[in-house]
């Protein structure tokens, strides 16, 4: 069997496995945020936070609720890598400097797990586990509940009240994300992921001497990096690392947690929103453009244009050998089209075209399918920006579930797509504009830009993989990811709540022969060419100047 | 004023309250519950794999190493890998990729000086190795600079030199390599590799053994 069949066959053997786990995972996370009975558990952590879960909020209090929790995160971190020269466990390292400290925790934060820092000479236990992986969890959990939360704006009716910000926050984090990552962990030790507290210890090596290691809670954060789609890798290589990502199998096995919650959330929308058909019509917006892309992927990798590639005789530069093109081609686009940015080789090293595909994955705003929560409450934005379009061809007033997308609600979700654009592209032109900032390059040429816009667009995108021959611990990267990291993922979340408020304010409005019937193929087909339009237009002038520019010359 | 001061205090005093119960329990419980698991059901995967060679550990086998004499199998290069800056009372391996563009006038100079040096160590009298034998995984760093595999045909490149500097049959070098090569998973999962560190290990106990 050769290369190329084999990667259709896992690709086929990874879809299988989704599909297989979409009705019940679906099902289940409806039910975890519809149930209205409280485990034994979550009532003494709701007695520990001293929040009734029961209380209704109207948006402005929901989204209260998610930047103090926010703030207190970024806070907390920031001081956690602070004081860490002063902290038990933490194999004798160093405090981390303030600015890769407040770059490092907002980027935890906010679901990024940008990196500027390396993990094995930098982050010790109590920091790794206390601290990062504890916004692996919970950033990914206020993710979904702010996508649960728009989708209750779809459910209710005459009510500005969108759930409970404390209640959702908690479910998400005990009854999905802690117990499917427990089991994950499990199966990543299993095949020779390492989860141990040991210090840095040397060990022989076969010609003699020595080299050290680190131990570390790698195989539990691993779990978690890759369900709640986070990606800060404990190593410095991320899912390259053979302690974190040992074998074939648990390359797929990572590929799929990523995917599992983003997918299957159309399923808990569509159940919620009380037509799961609904929810398949954007399932099947997101699985077209995911396999276009991962298709395009392996057709760039495998035929491997550019220099050095080919006079390798493949791309292998930046992958490992037990993965080979067709796993790395899978987990490169899976990990871009969510806001993963865990990788298993390294894009910048990819053909140009390929690096280009990663880059636009981000560029789609991280919607097929998306980040945890993330990518459901975006593709639902770009939805009703769908339906708006449709309605403006046919002269009629656009509704999308029974709700009327009238001004308000265009407003809104017409700036919430703006904004990410804005930050990537602003930043990047400013960090090219400067004398200082493109000394960080590494690479000269096209793909030295490449290199900037890929950072920012990851930046603003939440999704935290790179370029990563950007030196970016410097003061002005350290503080202007952040800045965008920061801004990309709250100015749209305060759209989003808005837009729920309002939805959930109106009276449903009953379908007529002239409603447009956003369960059907034909909505699905204006809503990926929505998507790719509105994108394309936007980003194209940039993608042309790197990877366009990059790979059309080779 | 006084009032939104109140609330925002409160609120915050929530969020706070929030994140250190559940940094008791995704920080504290989960990795505690899952190393209690790991070290009780797989406490060599958890520990790192150490692999022993003569009765002395000589690595972990998901490691790739550095610096091996031509009388073994070579590894792949990793120009990626870097070495500890920040902490720097301790040696440790910083792993990491180039990261050096497909178009990159650097990559390509390495690429071509590891092809020479492959054909170069491996052409025997009698057996030249030709550039278009060499594969790709030869020439190019791995994404963490660890990669502890090489393709079973950059195995196959290396048996004639390993052969004659060994003084082994040919035949039981192609041997060796064939037992320590390890196909796709469930037959289509992943390339197939061969593990170095094992075969060099394999290889040792069969020259001590001779």
């Amino acid at each position: 069997m050769g290369p190329v069949t084999a990667a259709v066959l896992q690709l086929a053997a990874l879809i299988g496995a989704l599909a297989l786990c979409y009705i019940p995972f679906g099902t289940y996370m409806a039910r975890v945020y519809t149930s209205d009975r409280h485990w034994r558990i979550e009532k003494w952590i709701y007695k520990g936070i001293g929040a009734d879960p029961d209380t209704e909020m109207r948006w402005p209090a929901y989204l209260r609720g998610v930047l103090a929790f926010s703030l207190i995160g970024v806070l907390f971190l920031y001081l956690l890598q602070r004081l860490q020269g002063v902290l038990p466990g933490s194999l004798g390292f160093d405090s981390v400097d303030p600015a890769q400290s407040f770059n490092t925790a907002v980027s935890f934060v906010t679901n990024t797990n940008w990196q500027s820092y390396y993990g094995e000479q930098t982050m010790g236990h109590v920091v790794q586990t206390a601290g990062l992986a504890v916004q692996n969890f919970v950033s990914a959990a206020v993710g979904i509940a702010v996508a649960v939360a728009l989708v209750r704006g779809f459910a209710r009716s005459r009510t500005g009240e969108i759930g409970n910000f404390w209640a959702d926050l908690v479910r998400g984090t005990v009854r999905i994300l802690v117990p499917f990552a427990t089991v994950a962990a499990v199966v990543l030790v299993a095949c020779g992921a390492i989860q141990n507290f040991s210090g840095i210890h040397e060990v022989g090596q076969f010609m003699g001497g020595s080299q050290q290691w680190n131990g570390g809670a790698v195989a539990s954060q691993e779990a978690i990096k890759e369900l709640g789609t986070n990606g800060g890798g404990y190593f410095n290589a991320n899912s390259a690392h053979p302690f974190e990502n040992p074998t074939p199998f648990t390359n797929l096995f990572e590929i799929f947690l990523i995917l599992l919650i983003p997918f299957a959330l159309t399923r808990t929308f569509g159940v919620m929103v009380g037509s799961v058909k609904q929810g398949y019509a954007i399932l099947a917006t997101m699985f077209t453009i995911w396999l276009s892309f991962v298709a395009l992927m392996m057709w760039t990798e495998f035929a491997h244009h550019g220099a050095a590639l080919q006079a390798a005789g493949g791309a292998y530069e930046g992958k490992e050998v037990r993965f080979g093109i067709g796993g790395s081609s899978i987990f490169a686009v899976s990990t871009t089209l969510t806001s993963t940015g865990a990788v298993d080789s390294f894009h910048s090293s990819f053909t140009g075209l390929g690096g280009g595909i990663t880059m636009l994955s981000m560029m789609l705003g991280e919607i097929a399918p998306g980040g945890t929560g993330s990518g459901l409450y975006g593709i639902l934005v770009m939805a009703v920006i769908a339906v708006f379009i449709a309605g403006l061809m046919v002269g009629r007033t656009p509704e999308y579930l029974g709700k009327k997308i009238g001004a308000r609600e265009i407003k809104l979700s017409a700036i919430y797509i703006l904004i990410t654009p804005a930050l990537a592209l602003v930043f990047t032109a400013a960090s090219m504009a400067l004398p200082t900032p493109p000394h960080s390059m590494l690479n000269p040429g096209a793909h030295g830009f490449s290199e900037v816009l890929y950072a920012f667009t990851s930046a603003a995108n939440n999704n935290g993989s790179a370029f990563a021959g950007l030196n970016a611990n410097t003061d002005w990267y350290n503080t202007m990811t952040g800045l965008a990291m920061l801004f990309g993922r709250f100015l749209p979340m305060v759209f989003v709540l808005a837009l729920a408020g309002s939805l959930a304010e109106q009276k449903p409005v009953p379908a007529t022969a002239g409603t447009l019937r956003t369960e059907k193929p034909l909505f699905t087909g204006l809503l990926v060419g929505a998507i790719l339009i509105i994108t394309g237009l936007t980003y194209f002038p940039a993608l042309a100047l790197g990877p366009l520019a990059e790979g059309l010359a080779s | 004023m006084n009032n939104s001061v109140t609330n925002t205090a409160r609120l915050l005093g929530a969020g706070l309250r929030a994140l250190l119960v559940l940094t008791l329990v995704t920080g504290v419980i989960y990795p505690l519950v899952v190393t209690g698991i790991a070290q009780a059901a797989f406490h060599d995967k958890a520990n790192g794999s150490e692999t022993k060679s003569q009765g002395k550990v000589v690595g972990s086998s998901l490691i790739g190493q550095q610096g091996y004499s031509l009388d073994y199998f070579q590894g792949r290069p990793a120009n990626g890998l870097g070495s500890n800056s920040v902490n720097t009372r301790y040696k440790l391996i910083l792993s990491g990729a180039t990261n050096l563009a497909a178009d990159n006038k650097v990559l390509i100079r390495q690429v071509q000086a590891a092809r020479a040096a492959v054909v170069k160590d491996n052409s025997v009298p009698g057996y030249p190795v030709t550039p278009s034998q060499v594969p790709a995984d030869a020439v190019t760093s791995s994404g963490s600079g660890l990669d502890p595999d090489i393709s079973p045909a950059y195995a196959q490149l290396q048996v004639r030199r390993v052969a004659e500097r060994n003084h082994l049959p040919v035949t039981s070098v192609e041997r060796l390599v064939k037992d320590h090569t390890t196909g796709r998973t469930l037959g289509f999962v992943g390339e197939p590799r061969v593990n170095v560190l094992e075969l060099n290990i394999a290889l040792k106990d069969l020259t001590r053994g001779s």
